[in-house]
Formats: structure tokens, sequence, C-alpha cells
């Protein structure tokens, strides 16, 4: 296991490198300067305060040499400061709003697991029945439903037609001074509709996946031979198939970590969130070029912890991982 | 070329044509296609034509699906935004095929360095959360449509390049490759003539699936106000102002939704049909 382990942590320094060396690409390739951005927003600049801040922001350095120095940077967990108008270091924005969006995130995945599993079962268990026709119907609306138009639509029905949530923030105006259970009453009814939003996108894909997963469970001899010892169904499913038919799913936590985070964007900027995914749409609006590198940066670097984690726990549950 | 044909007219047409979802998927594609080309002899009003008189008018005999902040038709504007959509679809899925395409054959071809730095590329691009990547490029450059159709294509050729490869690497080691080298055929040609035609299966259905995934994110982008720039319309954008009207307007919301979703679902049942059709492990009913 151990092996398998530094394997695996040695396998992420050059997938790292690829990371920093592609966002740097995507913007300094990208046709038009940094500067002159932020130079748009203020027309009274003349040249030498461009060149100025040119040097200032290091861009008169040849690409590489900028390169390394802002990985050098990044290393230390510098991203450098916001072009916004209270030019604070990048880092520190980020460190305010990511636990909102993480939290947000890891809330939407355990909904998520927690309706595709016991969907996915039920799909399988009535193969080919009435049940299992509906649910996949439902699978392939999930799939063609725009999150946006979903959050819309929600919006439309329980914040203004029935006004039973609200429709945006976290928190209502003046609830600092609410008592503990009255303030937890109202972060959760402003969450409702975001994590609904947030999870159904993957719902779909994921019971769709937890039920082909447990019918190829299903198929096996072991489970020929469990139920020809006599045992229930309820026991052949629950306890003989249903831990193997789990397994995949954790890889596919992993793999879902991406569309989580991406989706933040939209459903942050939707609901006034104000996580991660909200502060890249503002840095991207204004074009505050250090911010969307952080973000970039951190949330491939996310991605990437997401899978590691996915796969050791992987391998942690099936032996036959570690020892291949 | 005929025992591809009578694979096309004996397999997999009489599978696809059994798949009655699929079908509905394809005919629904097909009319939107219809829909959209003749969007100019369809629409009932201009898509841009402001009429100061019929602000947020609700859906009605004259203008089905309402109109819009401007007295705009938004039956109108939706047929037209239905040409970008695709075209957005169409062009984006093009272009990450072919990379896709070139990537994985010739890293499955190659195989050794070759494969494994090309297939630790793919596995960095799939670090990044697409949005992320598509909404970072195309900060810094001018909105237009055709940077949004290659972004798009930009960032989701990794699926099709792991498909493309894994069918080269055991096609690569059927006999008939080894006869096409043994009377002296050049690499490119094995690739393009012998092994390409023989991997394409699995890309036509992640194509199909592909087209839909375009149109969804194209909506997403132009709903942000980052894609397709207003007053040309496109589902997204026409999203935006029910966004801003959602208190006195549904229909500004509804119908441009239901449209991405009519369109999406009728790409995937397509999609998933000819999966099934293609698939050599299941059954002929």
């Amino acid at each position: 296991m151990l092996r398998y382990l530094i394997k695996r942590l040695l396998m992420l320094i050059p997938l790292m490198a690829g990371i920093t060396l592609i966002t740097f690409a995507v913007i300094h390739l990208a046709p038009g300067e940094p500067v002159e951005m932020q130079m748009a927003m203020n027309p009274k600049v003349g040249k030498e305060a461009r060149e100025r801040l040119k040097k200032f922001y290091g861009l008169d350095q040849p690409l590489h040499t900028q390169y390394f120095t802002w990985v050098g940077k990044l290393v230390k967990l510098d991203l450098g400061r916001s072009f916004s108008s209270d030019s604070r270091p990048v880092i520190e924005k980020i460190k305010e709003r990511l636990p909102v969006t993480i939290s947000l995130n890891i809330i939407a995945l355990l909904l998520e697991f927690g309706l595709a599993i016991p969907i996915g079962i039920l799909a399988a268990t009535h193969r080919d029945t009435l049940l299992d026709k509906g649910i996949t119907i439902f699978v392939f609306l999930g799939f063609a439903v725009p999150t946006f138009w979903l959050a819309l639509l929600l919006m439309y029905f329980f914040g203004v037609k029935l006004n039973w949530l609200p429709i945006s923030g976290l928190h209502t105006l003046g609830s600092e001074n609410y008592g503990t259970l009255r303030y937890l009453w109202d972060l959760a009814k402003h969450l409702i509709m975001p994590v609904a939003v947030a999870s159904f996108g993957s719902l779909a894909g994921l019971s769709r996946y937890m039920r082909s997963s447990m019918l190829n469970v299903i198929g096996q001899d072991y489970i020929t031979t469990a139920r020809a010892k006599g045992l229930s169904e309820r026991v052949v499913i629950y306890k003989h198939a249903l831990r193997n038919a789990l397994l995949p799913l954790i890889t596919l936590a992993g793999f879902s970590i991406p569309g989580l985070i991406g989706g933040s964007v939209i459903f942050e900027t939707i609901f006034a969130i104000p996580g991660m995914g909200q502060l890249f749409y503002q840095g991207v609006m204004s074009r505050d070029y250090p911010v969307v590198m952080g973000i970039l940066v951190i949330g491939a670097f996310l991605t990437l912890i997401g899978n590691l984690i996915a796969d050791v726990s992987y391998a942690l549950a099936d032996p036959r991982i570690r020892q291949g | 070329m005929s025992f591809k044909n009578s694979y096309f007219s004996s397999i997999f047409w009489p599978r696809l044509r059994h798949n009655k979802l699929a079908v509905a998927g394809g005919i629904v594609v097909l009319l939107f296609l219809t829909a959209a080309l003749a969007a100019p002899l369809i629409s009932p009003y201009e898509p841009n034509a402001i009429n100061a008189w019929q602000v947020l008018a609700p859906p009605s005999w004259q203008h089905w699906f309402g109109t819009d902040e401007l007295g705009r038709d938004v039956f109108s504007r939706i047929l037209y935004g239905s040409r970008i959509s695709l075209k957005v679809g169409f062009v984006a899925v093009g272009i990450a095929v072919f990379i896709g395409t070139v990537v994985g054959l010739v890293a499955g071809y190659y195989s050794g360095v070759v494969d494994t730095i090309l297939m630790r590329m793919v596995d960095i691009m799939l670090c990044f959360p697409a949005f992320f990547l598509i909404l970072a490029v195309i900060t810094f450059l001018e909105p237009s449509i055709w940077y949004i159709m290659m972004v798009i294509g930009l960032t989701g050729w990794m699926g099709v390049a792991r498909l493309v490869r894994a069918e080269t690497l055991s096609i690569r080691e059927m006999d008939y490759i080894l006869a096409a080298r043994s009377i002296g055929c050049s690499d490119r040609r094995i690739i393009f003539r012998h092994i390409l035609p023989n991997a394409m299966s699995p890309v036509l259905v992640s194509a199909t699936l592909g087209v839909a995934g375009a149109i969804l994110t194209e909506s997403a982008l132009s709903f942000l106000g980052i894609g397709v720039q207003p007053p040309t319309p496109s589902w997204g954008n026409i999203l935006t102002s029910g966004k801003d009207y959602i208190e006195f307007a549904w229909w500004l919301s509804l119908f441009p939704g239901l449209a991405i979703l009519v369109t999406v679902l009728a790409y995937n049942l397509l999609g998933e049909g000819v999966r099934d059709a293609l698939d050599p492990r299941v059954k002929r009913q």
C-alpha cells in the first residue's frame, strides 16, 4: 500500500507541472496583453505609466523567465495581487471563498450519492419494469436539462411565485443577530436551491452508472451461488452485491469533481453566492487576470487531489488494485 | 466498401430503426435542422424587429411564445437561435473529433514515449474544470461565435483521443495490419487507410453526444454574457433576459430552455441508439 501511495504521489509532480504550463499558456498566448486589459478600463493612463506597470508585473521579461518567476511564487502560494481596485493578494481572496464552494460541493456530492445509489439499485433490481423505464426517462431528462435553466425555474416557482425560499446569497440581512438555531435554519433555506441545482447535474449520470454497475455484479457467478444457497433476495442484493457494485462509484466521485467546481460558476452567479465560482466569474468579467489564473490553477489542483483521494480509497477498498 | 454497406444495411440500420427512442431522437434532430436552415422562410417576424407597443407581451396568436423586453418575437428569436446553437454544436465537435482522432491514432499506433507524452497531456487537460478553462480563454478574446466554437472544441477532444487510442491499440495487432506492413505500406497509409476507418464507430457515438454537450456549454456561456452577444439571438442569451424579467415574463425563461432541453435530449437519445446499434455485445432482438 505504501509503495502504491508513493507511486501515486510521484505521478502528481509532472501533472502539476503540466497544469501550471497550460494555465500560463492559456493566459499568455491569448492575443492582447494583460496590462492592455487593465489600461482599457482607464484611458487616462499614459505610455510611461503603461511601461511602469508592465515592469511592475514583470511583463517586460521574456516568457520563460515570467513562467519560472510565476511558478516560483506559486510554490510559496503567492498568486500575485488582484487587478481590481482593492489590489488584495489573490490567495487571500481565494482563501475566504474556497470554504463556501467546497462545503457546498461536498453537500451536493453527498446528496447526489445518497439519491443515486438507491435509484440505481431500484432500477437494476426492477430491470425492464415500468419503474426502470420511468427512471431511465428521468435520467435522460436529467442529462438534457441545462442547470442554469433549472435554477431559473426553481427561482420562479419557489422564490417568486410561492415565496418559500430566498433567491440569493447565503444569509438574510441582519441574520448575525439571530439565535443559533434560527441562524442555521436561515442558512439552510438559502442553501436548498443551490444545492439542488448543483447535485441535479450529475445525479442522472451517477444513477445510470449505479444501475449498470449493479446489473454487472448481479450477473456474476457468486451471486448465483448466493441465491442457490437459498439466501433471501434482500441479503443477496444488499450484502453480497451492493458492496462490489459500489466500488466503481468511488472513481466516479473523483471524476465528478471538475464538473462540480466548473458548475459552481453557474449556480454561484445565479444565486449570488460568495464562493470561488462567483469570484472567477467576476474576475473573468473585469479581466482581472491574476485572479483568473490563480483560480484556474487552484481548481485544477483540487481536481488532482480529489482524483488522488478517490484512487487511494479505491485501492484501500479493493486489494486487487494495490497489488497490481 | 461493399462489406461495409452490407453491415450498415443488414445490422446497423435495422437495429437503429428498431430502437423507438433513437428514432424519435433522430426525427427531432432532423426537424430542428430543417427549421434552422429554413428559419428565414418560417419565422413570422424579423428576429431583431423592435416593437415598442408589444413589450413583454404574453404568448398569443400573434406571438406564439410572447415577446421580449424590446417587443421582439420570442418564437422568431428561438428559431434563429437554433442556427447558432447547431452551428456551435457541429463545428465545436468537428474540431474536438479531429484533434482527438489524430492524437488517439498517433498515440495508439506509435506507443512508447509518444504515447506516454500524449496521454499525460490528456490527463493534464482533464484536470481543468472544462468550464473554467473555456471562460478563462474567452475572457482574453473578443467575444465571437468562432472563438466559442474553437475553445469548446479545443477543450473537448480528450475523450475522443482516449477512445481512438484504445481502438487503435487493438486494431494494430490485427493480421491485416501486419499484411499491409509486409507489402510495404507507409505508416501514414496504414494509419489513415487501414486503422482509421475501423476505429471510427465509437467516435460516431461520442460525436453525437458531444453535439449535445457543446450546445449546453454554448447556452451556458451566452447566458452568462460571455458567449453570443446580443442582438444576435441565441438560446442562452434569450434566457439572460428571462432571468432579468423572471417576475413578469415566465415565457422568456420557459421556451428557450425547452428548446435546449428537447434538442439535447434528441441528440442524446440518438447517440445512445447508435451506441447500442454498433455494440456487438448487445444481442439482436
